[in-house]
């Protein structure tokens, strides 16, 4: 386990620094600099600030003094502001998103697998058709579309949740609902079929000749198998309620960090773009890390295989 | 000797969006106290979905046990509610599965799987429930018991896991094991050694067996009593004996042939000629009919009566209808 986890230490490092690489390619390839704005300013003071921030060296010394500041995390201070540091910017947006994104998964996990268990064992039935035609509304409909509508009726119109904004509990029912739907309605779709299938299993039938109870059946038996492919989507909805993130704090006026990171690429604000699109990547990759050692937890003969195979 | 179980004019049918499939029409047959009965049939014939009638584990909708007693130690059991069944199942009586592979759940312990039962059933102590499974693995012959319990399905080879599935079927000690084809997934010295193992159940426990399988090789090693279902009926039933050397329906006289000997090289087997008809629509009269060598006009049109040839061997065949008898010696003496 220890030698696996090594293991994948080393690809996520490797990735990141892809991801960097990259990040840092789309950057000096993008046209136009911090300094730049409509506001022309003397050419003497541009290359003097040019100079302050290295932006006058060859792209590999800028490479390497960007590399630098991942490996010691610490951007420096902001561009377009000065007097904040990246780090500081990093520090005060993160809780809030972290906040966002953690209630979206847990609405988006339990009441898509609530709605994909009942859909599955009334087969055909009212509750599946309601809850299927749920899911595909709820696939259907843009993140951001469902939020303007949202803040229309339940906001304005009924007044019974807080336009925007992130302060109180209530605050956080609309940005959470615009962006949990989604995965929700996909999470309940593949319970679903996967309940169906795991639901005609042999095991199954062998749980009712044991006299197991049905709840019982449907919790310890079917469940947890119906879960693995929940489990194996979780990595790519978790990167996409990430990008939601982005959006819907936009919408809200919700101070997180996917402000910073939209502002910091229009205004080619360089070590915010690093700090950001460095932080967002650790994040996923560390999510998709656990994601996977929660498969291994799930399905034991996953584990084996990791041993070697037994 | 004690009747155990005791099914009369059993049926069962299945709706479909084809029609209604008459999968089980009018089973008769009992089973004593620690009595291995064996029914035989080939795929389709009903089998499985009579001893599923008896636990009650037809799916329903679209099943349906649409007449019928089952009487189990004087319970009729197609009035029990579900509850009631649960309480029966796997207490009173248990069943195996055909396939090991599937049959038990890939994310849990063998441990986990063995005790639920007991947990479910018994108010017992944590620690009863292990050295209960612990005996019942010992019971079936799996080594390393204590260690074993631990493991996951995947970590056993498909003979121990149908040792397992015996295990578990067994712990709450039932009086009747409903075994569905237990060994056809299975490698033929692994069924040697599970049949064996059915053997030495039999004797330490007294439990009563309802064999199902296609297989007349494993019948003849273990049954006490066979039953020969065909188009969801029973058309022959009698001892081992009875019915491997004095059958008498054409049927299972057919079946008999078309089992490989090693006695006799080169020889072709014999197949029966045909397929089983249609369980949208059974024949109004005997559903061997359309195959069967001896067939008279009367055959597609009534069903036979049960003619009764011994105390325990019976057949339904208008072969044994005293004027087919008398037709028979007639062309015989021509």
């Amino acid at each position: 386990m220890l030698r696996y986890i090594l293991k994948r230490m080393l690809i996520m490092i490797a990735t990141l620094w892809i991801i960097v690489t990259l990040t840092f390619i789309l950057m000096v390839s993008i046209p136009g600099s911090p300094f730049n704005s409509e506001r022309a300013s003397n050419e003497t003071v541009q290359a003097n600030l040019e100079a302050h921030y290295n932006l006058d060296e060859p792209y590999y010394v800028q490479y390497l003094l960007y590399i630098k500041s991942i490996v010691t995390f610490d951007f420096g201070p902001s561009i377009k502001k000065p007097d904040q540091s990246v780090n500081d910017l990093l520090g005060r947006g993160f809780p809030i998103s972290a906040e966002l994104g953690i209630v979206t998964i847990l609405v988006a996990v339990l009441s898509g697998v609530t709605l994909g268990v009942f859909a599955a064992l009334r087969h055909n039935g009212i509750i599946d058709y309601f809850a299927m035609g749920f899911a595909v509304l709820g696939i259907s409909i843009p993140n951001f579309i469902l939020a303007t509508l949202l803040i229309q009726q339940l906001a304005v119109n009924l007044s019974i949740f807080p336009v925007a904004t992130w302060s109180s509990p209530a605050h956080m029912v609309l940005p959470t609902l615009a962006l949990a739907t989604g995965p929700m309605a996909i999470i309940a779709r593949l319970t679903r079929s996967t309940m169906l299938e795991v639901l005609t299993q042999d095991y199954i039938k062998m749980a009712r000749a044991k006299g197991l109870s049905p709840w019982k059946i449907i919790i310890k038996h079917a469940l947890r198998n119906a879960l693995m492919p929940v489990v194996t989507i979780m990595g790519t909805l978790l990167a996409s309620i990430l990008t939601g993130t982005f959006v819907i704090e936009e919408i809200f006026a919700i101070p997180g960090m996917g402000k910073y990171f939209v502002e910091s690429i229009n205004q080619r604000d360089y070590p915010v773009i690093m700090g950001t699109t460095v932080f967002y990547s650790t994040f996923l990759i560390i999510m998709l890390f656990l994601v996977d050692v929660a498969y291994g937890i799930l399905d034991p003969r996953i584990k084996a295989g990791r041993k070697g195979g037994k | 000797m004690e009747k155990l179980l005791e099914v009369k004019d059993l049926h069962v049918t299945f709706k479909t969006y084809g029609g209604t499939v008459q999968a089980v029409r009018g089973v008769d047959f009992s089973l004593n106290k620690g009595e291995t009965l064996a029914i035989v049939g080939e795929s389709g014939c009903g089998k499985s979905v009579t001893v599923n009638a008896v636990m009650r584990l037809i799916p329903s909708p679209p099943g349906e046990i649409s007449n019928g007693s089952i009487m189990f130690k004087g319970q009729e059991l197609t009035k029990k509610s579900e509850k009631e069944m649960r309480a029966i199942r796997g207490v009173d009586i248990s069943m195996i599965f055909q396939d090991p592979m599937t049959a038990l759940n890939p994310t849990l312990t063998i441990g986990t799987q063995l005790m639920e039962g007991l947990k479910q059933h018994q108010n017992i102590t944590g620690k009863a429930a292990k050295k209960k499974a612990l005996e019942m693995m010992d019971l079936v012959g799996i080594p390393n018991p204590e260690e074993r319990l631990k493991q996951y399905p995947h970590q056993f080879s498909g003979g121990m896991r149908q040792r397992i599935v015996i295990a578990i079927a067994l712990i709450c000690e039932p009086e009747l094991l409903i075994a569905d084809e237990p060994t056809t997934a299975l490698d033929v010295t692994i069924q040697a050694q599970i049949l064996e193992l059915f053997g030495k159940i039999q004797e330490a426990t007294g439990v009563a067996i309802i064999l199902i399988t296609h297989d007349l090789g494993v019948v003849a090693k273990i049954a006490d009593r066979i039953a020969v279902m065909y188009a969801g009926k029973i058309i022959e039933t009698g001892t081992k004996r009875e019915i491997f050397y004095k059958s008498e329906h054409p049927y299972t006289q057919g079946l008999l042939k078309s089992v490989p000997r090693l006695d006799t090289e080169g020889e072709k087997l014999t197949p029966i000629d045909g397929t089983p008809p249609d369980l949208f629509s059974p024949p109004q009269g005997c559903p061997f009919t359309a195959r069967c060598p001896f067939a008279m006009e009367v055959c597609d049109k009534v069903y036979p009566a049960n003619t009764a040839l011994s105390d325990s061997h019976s057949v339904d065949c208008w072969l044994q209808d005293e004027r087919a008898k008398q037709l028979l010696a007639a062309t015989a003496a021509k």
